[in-house]
This record gives C-alpha cells, structure tokens and sequence, in this order.
C-alpha cells in the first residue's frame, strides 16, 4: 500500500504554510521528516492524517482520495501517535489502549473480548502487558510513548505516524523507541515520523525527507540525503560529521 | 485468555464502587420515604411497595406526598450527575458543571419571565425548560461561527460570556418585578426546591431526562475518545464535530429538564462526578452508570435533610452548596491523586 500526497500545499484557512510538497510512504518503509522550526513539519504531519484540508493537492491512500473517506476509515489505515502529554483523567493504561480500537466498533459499541486480546497483544510488543492497569498519569514519559505506540498498533493500520516519538524522552527510551519503529516497518507498517535529530533519522529510517520554508529541499536514502552539506542548508548552522571504523556515521551540531 | 483475566480483574475493582453507589441509593429511597413529620416504618414501607394492604394514611404518606418528591429526587439527581460527568469529559476539565454552556442561566431567565408575566407553573416550567435549550444552542451557534484551532475553548468562553448576560437578564427581570409576589417567588425558584413535585411534574421530567440520559449511556465509550485531544480523538476514527452536538444536546435536555422542575440546584454535577470516579475509575463506560445512581442517591439523601433539618423546608440548592463545598474540597485534598 502507498500513501501519497501529490502536489500538496499545506496551511490553515488564514496563511499558507508551504507549496508543492509531493511526498509518499510506503508499507515496510521509514521515513524521516526533517526541517527546522516552523518549517511545516507538523503541519504537513497534520495533512497527511487528513486532520487538515490540503489547500491544493490531493492526498491518496492507495490512489483512492483520503477526503472521501470517513474519520473511521481512515483512522483503519493510518494511526496517529501524539507527542506525549499528561492526560485530564487517569485512565488505566489497559483503557488508553483499547481506544485504540475505536476505529473497529460502531458508535455505540463497547470492547469486545477481541478487542481486549488485540490490546493485551499490543502492550505484550513492548514489552509493558504488567502496566495495564496502572494508571497512565502514574507512568513514566517512556512507558507513556510506548503505550501510544501500543495504542497505534492495536489500531492495526496499515500505517504510524509519529510525531517527534523522542522529544521528551531521555537518552536510553530515544534509542528503545527508535528500535521500535524500525521493528514497526519490519511487521509491515509503513512508518512516518518527525524529529529535529538527524541521527535518528539515520538510525532509523530508510528515507529523509528534508522541509525548509514550506518547501521539500531533499528526499531520498538517508545515506545519500543527510550529509553535512545538506544539514547546514537546512538548519543554516554549521555541522561536523563524524564517523568510526566500522563506518557508522553521526552528525554533531556547531 | 490473559486479557480475559485483565478485563475480568478490572471489572472486579469496579464492583465494590458500584456497591457503595447502589447502598447510597437505595439509603436514600428508605430515609426520603421514611423519615418526616409522619413516619413510616420501613415494615410499612415494603408492604405498601409491594402491594399489601396498609392504613390509608401511610399509603397516602408513601403514594402521594412523598412519592412523587422521591422520584423526581432521583431524575433530577441522576440527570444533573450524568450531565456533569459528560461536561467534564467533553471539555476534558474536572471542574466543570452542567451548566457550562448557559443551561442554568437560560432556564432562570425563561422561569423569571414566566413569574414575572404571572403565568401559570406548568408554563413557568416550559420557559424554563425551553430558555435552557436556547441558551445553550446560542452558545453552540455563537462558538461555532468564531474560527479556532480550540473550538472547546470558545465553547467555554462563548458559555462564561452567554451565561454572564443571562444573568443580567434575570436581575433586570427582578428589579422589574413586583417586590410583594414575583420577586419572593423568584427568589425560591431561583434557590431551588423539590417541595412542590406533584404527579403531573413526573412525566415532563421523565422523558427528557431519559431520553437524554439513554443517549449518554449508548455513546459512553466513545467518550473516553472524546476525552483525548480534538486531534487524537479525530485520528482514532471519531467523526468529533457530530459527536460533540450529540452529548451537548443530550446533556442539556436532561439538565434543562432538571432545572425547570427543581430551579437551580448548583454542584450536585460537579460534586457527584468526582466522587463516582474515585469509586469506580475514570472509564466512562463505569462512570456513566456508577454518577447516575450515586446523583439520585446523592440527591435524595440532600432533598430529605432539606425536608426534615429545619422547621421550615431549607432551599435544595442552599444545601447543596453547604454540603456539597465543604465535600468538595476534602475530595480535592483526599482523593485528588485517581483523577489528577
């Protein structure tokens, strides 16, 4: 399966926020989206999930418009993982995950035993099916991303989207999270996510894709996009590369 | 199998929650028809409900005067208990009431303005019921025309402000008014009673209250979704736009219905809401159901003491603020940690 935006041009009714953006995704693919602050990476994110109206464009879910189908059928093929955030209410984690499955019942129908089993699943992946019941205001900022990504997974959408997965994470859960999303394409998902760290991307990604004033200015194999020449472009500050014997690369900034 | 024991153990914490509500309830129905200038034994009481034959005072005490109190107790404390616990997963903010959106307000200036015309209760009741309605569909009208990024936000505010002008509605209403009838009468209806229920109260109560309610109860899953972020929600295949007028028209039904039989009866829907989730979890699928029966137990427990504390009848929603702030804010010191 792929999901396309063909032509895009990105922004809300008062301003436009970026133009002819194509961009594509496909099942077992990573792809990295970089660009420095207010370069329209969460607002193209925000496109893609179909929560705001392309301007101009089209955006296609195996060809087929994504503005003609409903929230429902939408949220079948495509989930959404949120920065991590403190929720009002103190839902067992086991509850935050069944939403989730949202998408697979009608409007008035509650979790089915099916439903608790796709849930339980998910939390067993990563490795965290003994927090269910806790509370997940109680939990810690890496256990909370992994139940968004449980909750994503037991979506069972043919893509994730993440939004910055490693913002507020320490260094340890940043690496656990992105070994996670590389397994996520390995299952099949094709996974999209934002990050300011191209290292992450290198890491794990097999795309770039490069966003600067609203403007794609790179995509391709990680190897081939992220260099130092293109970085400084991007964030229009100096980069230095670095890479150890065995070839494995790392860009510091300054 | 092991999600089975998860869902299972769960559902089991719940039960002694559930318990505690159901006790309140059933407390209330036996004090409320017990406890009074006549007493009725709690002997009495079963034989009259179940039918057997009893003095014709008691049954009278049971059927007529008492009767008809309790039940309208019991709608308008589980109506105000579900609205409150629906508002506040809606604009995801434990500190709000069911008349967030102008319900209260509207329903006050439709029933002074009944008074004020000296028309009759039934009709004072409908104004009251309809001016709820027009609030709120005023503040959703006016919030919906204002472009946001926050439509929850310019909901409340929209409501702050539409509620803020009813207000001064009602008080020019009452500066209007005659001081020697309308204004004393305005005044009581304003602080809420339940004295006056008689039997032709019940039905126009009831079937809001019901209708409303029944619609809370079938979509209470989804809101637990409604309760995430506007975007989340969306990208977890909730239609939000649609789904959002649903649970405000159906809360305003029941709390307008509650208002125009009862006035104004305040933190019953803010008191009840919290203390329901410290029973039996935030999962709105319990919650729902467990701040029903718990509103109507609540309710009832608070409509007798207004009965019975004084020598004269203590206005409902006088006694609702004494009890219910104090309640409150022990809540908020005690328990705060299930739902922070």
């Amino acid at each position: 399966m792929t999901l396309e935006g063909h032509d895009l041009t990105i922004g809300y009714s008062d301003r436009t926020v970026g133009a002819g953006i194509n961009v594509s995704l496909k099942t077992g693919e990573v792809l990295a989206l970089l660009g420095p602050n207010g370069s329209g990476k969460t607002t193209l994110l925000k496109t893609l999930l179909g929560l705001l109206p392309p301007k101009a464009g089209d955006i296609r879910l195996d060809g087929i418009s994504l503005a003609t189908r409903s929230a429902r059928e939408r949220a079948q093929a495509i989930a959404y993982v949120p920065q991590t955030h403190i929720a009002t209410f103190a839902f067992a984690v086991e509850t935050v995950v069944l939403m989730g499955r949202t998408a697979h019942g009608n409007l008035f129908s509650r979790p089915t035993a099916h439903d608790h089993a796709v849930a339980q699943a998910a939390l067993e992946r990563f490795g965290i099916g003994a927090l269910a019941g806790r509370p997940y205001t109680m939990i810690s900022g890496g256990e909370r991303q992994l139940v968004l990504l449980a909750r994503a997974l037991a979506q069972e959408p043919q893509f994730v989207v993440l939004d910055e997965p490693t913002a507020s994470l320490d260094f340890g859960n940043q690496g656990k999270v992105m070994n996670e999303i590389r397994q996520l394409a390995r299952s099949g998902h094709g996974v999209l996510f934002t990050t300011h760290d191209p290292n992450h991307a290198l890491r794990a990604a097999d795309r770039a894709c490069l966003l600067r004033n609203g403007e794609k200015c790179g995509d391709g194999p990680v190897q081939d996009v992220l260099n130092s020449a293109m970085l400084e472009t991007l964030y229009g500050a100096p980069v230095t590369r670095v890479t150890d014997a065995s070839g494995t690369t790392a860009f510091l900034p300054g | 199998m092991r999600a089975r024991e998860t869902a299972g153990a769960m559902a089991r914490s719940a039960l002694p929650g559930f318990g505690i509500a159901l006790a309140v309830l059933i407390a209330g129905l036996l004090l409320a028809f017990s406890v009074g200038r006549y007493p009725v034994s709690v002997g009495d009481l079963l034989a009259a409900l179940t039918g057997q034959t009893v003095p014709q005072a008691v049954e009278s005490v049971i059927f007529q005067v008492r009767g008809p109190r309790v039940l309208a107790a019991v709608l308008v404390g589980g109506a105000l208990a579900v609205a409150g616990t629906a508002f506040q997963g809606l604009f995801r903010n434990p500190l709000v009431s069911p008349d967030i959106l102008g319900a209260s307000s509207g329903a006050a200036l439709g029933a002074v303005i009944g008074i004020f015309l000296s028309l009759g209760i039934v009709v004072i009741q409908l104004f009251a019921f309809i001016g709820g309605l027009v609030a709120v569909a005023a503040v959703y009208a006016i919030g919906s025309m204002v472009r946001s990024r926050d439509p929850i936000l310019v909901l409340v505010l929209t409501g702050v402000v539409v509620g803020s002008l009813l207000g001064a509605g009602v008080g020019l209403v009452k500066y209007l008014a005659d001081p020697y009838n309308q204004l004393p009468a305005m005044t009581f209806w304003l602080l809420g009673s339940l004295a006056a229920t008689t039997p032709g109260d019940l039905w126009p109560l009831f079937g809001p209250v019901a209708i409303g309610a029944l619609v809370l109860l079938a979509l209470r899953w989804r809101m637990n979704v409604m309760s995430l972020p506007e975007e989340e929600a969306r990208t977890l295949g909730v239609a939000t736009g649609p789904l959002r007028i649903a649970i405000v028209a159906a809360a305003t039904l029941v709390t307008s219905a509650s208002v125009a039989t009862a006035g104004i009866i305040g933190w019953v829907g803010l008191v009840v809401p919290h203390l329901a989730r410290s029973l039996v979890g935030p999962d709105f699928a319990r919650l729902l159901p467990a701040s029903a029966i718990l509103g109507a137990g609540y309710l009832l427990l608070i409509d007798t003491l207004a009965r019975t504390g004084a020598q004269v009848e203590i206005p409902l929603g006088i006694l609702t603020a004494v009890v219910g702030t104090p309640f409150f804010i022990w809540l908020l010191t005690s328990v705060s940690k299930t739902w922070s």
